[in-house]
């Protein structure tokens, strides 16, 4: 990633073109892994519910 | 309109303009729904907006004139000077107490003109995002502003997923890797910044690219988004022979850079205008390069406002609540949709809530 500024409250998503799985990492380190970037966001922002 | 349109988000800094249009002359537009007329002042040409509308009977200022640093109303003649306050009218000494138009807090930066629409008091130029090397020497530009009759949401999908590239651009920009390349997205939440990039380590080299850079052979090729939302999109391009990174201190003398702007201005509700700038430090006397590139990115450009303006168009004929299906090249799209309803409902709440 480019860097510069970022307050810390980042969230990650790494896709692979050509393959069907988004993965998923909070800004609290959990990980997820979903079909559906509606979903992957869901969860996402649903932190800290069920980031454990 | 639609349930679709993208509601504007107040309390926020936007290009009105690049800092070559404003001059003399008095230039009108319509920024998140508020008619504004711009200028510059006669000895320090600073920059001025006002409210685009007499307080005597509407008539648009910009298509009044100027007489020195004072807008002299078309119709009636109510002169305003460069606060929006009404200095005289016409055939009496009183000027009425209420008599001005709003003038809006301005920045010039970076060879553009922002403009925070908003509560005046909130408006703070340390939180404009840069865009350097619109105004670096080292850098060559060209720039172009399309009016696009969309939402500007749309615009915003569109830049967010470079994968339309293939099928909206087919031939003029997509290659083959695009297709093959791991993609990451991240959300600066509290900053409102997305980031979409992707990184090729061995590709085609695209043939204005081998022209303008002298490279034959493959390349790697990097793509990172910046949308600083809601108003400023920075795509940075990097080019170089393939293995060709840059060195440990951080510069990178051995590749070629591209930095593709677009401002993202809402204008009145379901119209955008779509700023762009594409900047190069290669090749940066060559005016053949510079020629290309701007008729090349014209058209590309023109591909999407045309598209957007039909999509605009079908969108409008759709019933309220129509469906949408998102697939994973939407990850990026759908985080900045995200951020612009949240900066939205901040930018309604009073004043008091947001602090
Ligand atoms: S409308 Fe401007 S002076 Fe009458
Ligand atoms: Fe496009
Ligand atoms: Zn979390």
């Amino acid at each position: 990633m480019t860097g510069g500024d970022t307050s810390g409250k980042v969230y990650r998503i790494h896709w692979l073109p050509g393959t069907d799985r988004l993965h998923g990492t909070c800004h609290c380190g959990a990980e997820h892994t979903a079909q559906d970037p509606v979903e992957m966001w869901d969860w996402m922002l649903s932190h800290p519910e069920g980031h454990q | 309109m639609t349930s679709t349109s993208t509601p504007f988000a107040r309390n926020q800094w936007y290009v009105a303009a690049y800092a070559h249009e404003i001059g003399r002359e008095l230039l009108g537009r319509t920024i998140l729904g508020e008619p504004v007329v711009l200028y510059r002042t006669e000895d320090d040409h600073t920059p001025v907006a006002l409210a685009d509308r007499c307080v005597h009977r509407r008539f648009p200022l910009s298509e009044s004139r100027l007489d020195g640093d004072r807008i002299v109303c078309g119709y009636h003649g109510f002169t305003y000077d460069t606060t929006g306050t009404c200095v005289s009218v016409p055939g009496q000494k009183r000027v009425p107490r209420t008599a001005r138009v709003a003038s809006y807090p301005l920045v010039e930066q970076d060879a553009l003109i922002w403009i925070w629409i908003g509560d005046p008091a909130l408006a703070d130029p340390q939180t404009i995002p840069r865009a350097r090397h619109l105004a670096d020497p080292a850098w060559t530009t060209v720039t172009g502003m399309e009016p696009i009759d969309g939402d500007y949401g749309l615009l915003v999908d569109n830049l967010m997923d470079l994968s339309h590239e293939t099928y909206l651009h087919g031939g003029c920009i997509g290659t083959p890797e695009v297709a093959e390349t791991p993609i990451t997205t991240e959300v600066d939440e509290d900053a409102g910044i997305v980031r979409v990039s992707r990184h090729m380590d061995d590709a085609a080299c695209p043939p204005f690219y081998a022209r303008s850079t002298g490279i034959d052979g493959r390349i790697t090729r990097w793509q990172d988004i910046e949308y600083f939302a809601p108003c400023l999109y920075l795509l940075h391009s990097r080019i170089a022979p393939v293995g060709v990174l840059p060195e440990a201190d951080g510069t990178d003398p051995n590749a070629f850079h591209t930095e593709i702007t677009y401002a993202i201005t809402p204008s009145s509700e379901g119209k955008v205008y779509d700023f762009w700038a594409v900047s190069r430090d290669f090749a940066t006397d060559d005016a053949e390069v510079t020629a290309f590139l701007r008729d090349f990115n014209h058209e590309v450009v023109m591909q999407d406002v045309n598209a957007l303006n039909l999509l605009q168009r079908t969108l409008d004929t759709e019933p309220d609540g129509y469906q949408e299906l998102s697939i994973n090249i939407d990850t990026g799209a759908l985080a900045a949709r995200r951020i612009l309803a949240r900066l939205a409902e901040e930018g309604a709440k009073p004043v008091e809530a947001v602090r």
